[in-house]
């Protein structure tokens, strides 16, 4: 992310932490319907919309609910008579979402949920890594994935956007590191005034429940139509690139802020590639200065968005470089490659007709903290074993007595 | 028509369709009411889950002699033969009758 000094909106300098930043921009998007389930490290983002309903804030409806089935449950009610909604949740409550995220994407609705990503049980972690989120990357949901608290600030007000874009109709996600960024307070601009976020964010009209013009929502399909309207959420998913992209232009017009699907560092010059995304990228950037101090012309790239996969964003980027390393946090148990985000990579890149050398990398399952010296050692790993290294599968980073022929 | 043209979502545009799809041929049992013995009390009325359960004003007259005003008609178009009607006759006026033997 860059950002500009000169920006449209006036704007004011606050200290949060990403729950709260997601709440910030759910304010300011004036969302009509919130309802959620509390469970860590989510809770802050309710906690907080609930403290500002109760001041006054925000005129919106907190539906209190059993469990996190039911809160996406009663989202999707409240957005198919027309209203804007919100959500948030971390691993066990994704999960238990699950059956009713396809059902979200399958009507059409424009609802938009932060996940604050933890471990999944069992055995029971309560911290930090993207298990959760990469279970749910076959639900239809755009996905995007923060590194910092502005990101998630912004990336709220654009998953509006692009979700309630006639064109795409197709919900959204927005996530961020359970406690590396969920509860780490950092700087981040917001507009003085919500009226010129509501300017960027214009209700555009679509198909709601209305007495007066009576529809039927999620109706039952036969074999001979159910493939055609399932093709349309394809179609909807490959459009929402080109309006993510539109929605980044607005972001940056009006906020000043730089948004692209995959995020580079020194990457231009690069032989070496480091792909990874969320909260660790900050962490992999200082770790490419140290390398860079050593004589390695290394770079860093982080996946902003994930669904839908900008594959030839990161094929331009990977074009000179001769090794990608791809550091995953989540664990994809018996796939040829442990790491989704590289088997996304490797199989975007060959349809791209790029096959550079790839390391697959698995760290920071389980909260278990990634560092500088971490990244330095996984780049010297990684050309230590060059080709031998995809053989492998994917290396699981740290692991006491994993072994690798 | 192909996937562009089909309102997205599986959405139904247009109010009261229903009436289009002829659900009758999903029954593997038929009610058949007993007009003799039926009471009118219009239980079979009141709990049938797809109003099928028609009231008619053609008088009948039983054999006892006793005569009247109603007469209740199910509409085989739509009656799915759940026998919730039949369950719930206080007279077991209600048959279940095999469409296939």
């Amino acid at each position: 992310m860059e950002t500009k000094l000169e920006s449209r909106v006036r704007q004011t300098r606050v200290i949060l932490n990403s729950n709260y930043a997601a709440a910030y921009a759910v304010r300011d998007a004036d969302v009509d319907v919130i309802s959620a389930y509390p469970i860590t490290p989510q809770t802050g983002v309710v906690e907080k919309l609930s403290e500002m309903i109760a001041e006054g804030e925000l005129d919106a409806e907190m539906i209190h609910v059993e469990s996190e089935h039911s809160a996406l449950s009663a989202i999707i009610g409240a957005s198919a008579v027309g209203a804007r909604v919100f959500t948030a949740t971390s691993s066990q409550g994704l999960e238990y979402m699950h059956e009713v995220l396809h059902i979200a994407s399958g009507m059409r609705l424009p609802l938009v949920m932060a996940i604050a990503t933890r471990a999944l049980s069992a055995p029971i972690s309560i911290w930090n890594d993207y298990s959760d989120l990469m279970n749910v990357r076959d639900t239809s949901w755009i996905t995007f994935i923060a590194s910092t608290a502005q990101e998630v600030y912004d990336s709220i007000i654009e998953a509006y956007m692009v979700s309630e874009d006639p064109r795409i109709l197709l919900p959204s996600i927005v996530a961020y590191d359970g406690f590396w960024m969920s509860h780490t307070y950092e700087p981040l601009y917001i507009p003085e005034d919500r009226k010129t976020v509501l300017e960027m964010l214009p209700r555009r009209p679509r198909y709601t429940l209305d007495p007066d013009n009576p529809i039927t929502m999620g109706s039952i399909v036969n074999p001979d139509w159910y493939y055609e309207i399932k093709y349309q959420q394809v179609e909807a998913m490959k459009e929402a690139y080109r309006v993510i992209r539109e929605a980044d232009a607005k972001i940056e017009e009006n906020l000043g802020r730089v948004y692209k699907p995959v995020e580079s560092y020194l990457a231009e010059d690069s032989e070496i590639l480091v792909l990874t995304y969320g909260g660790i990228y900050g962490t992999l950037q200082t770790a490419v200065d140290l390398l860079r101090s050593e004589g390695l012309k290394v770079g860093a790239l982080r996946l902003r968005l994930w669904r839908p996969f900008p594959a030839r964003d990161l094929k331009t980027l990977v074009e000179d470089a001769k090794t990608l390393i791809v550091v995953d946090r989540a664990i994809s148990y018996g796939a040829s490659i442990e790491g989704p985000v590289a088997l996304e990579t490797i199989a975007a890149l060959y349809r791209e007709g790029l096959y550079p050398t790839i390391a697959s990398f698995i760290a920071g399952i389980g909260g278990r903290p990634v560092s500088e010296d971490d990244f330095r050692d996984m780049v010297k790993k990684a050309l230590e074993l060059g080709e031998r290294a995809l053989k492998i599968g994917s290396i699981h980073w740290g692991v006491r007595g994993a072994e690798y022929e | 028509m192909s996937w562009r043209e089909l309102p997205i979502g599986g959405i139904i545009l247009e109010a009261g369709n229903s009436v289009k799809r002829k659900t009758g041929d999903w029954r593997v049992l038929r009610p058949v009411i007993d007009q003799e013995r039926c009471v009118r009390c219009y239980i079979c009325w009141m709990y049938c889950p797809d109003g099928v359960i028609e009231i008619r004003d053609t008088p009948y007259r039983t054999k006892a002699g006793r005569i009247w005003n109603i007469t209740f008609e199910i509409d085989y178009d739509y009656c799915k033969g759940c026998g919730i009607c039949a369950q719930e006759c206080p007279v077991k006026a209600i048959e279940l009758v095999e469409e296939v033997k």
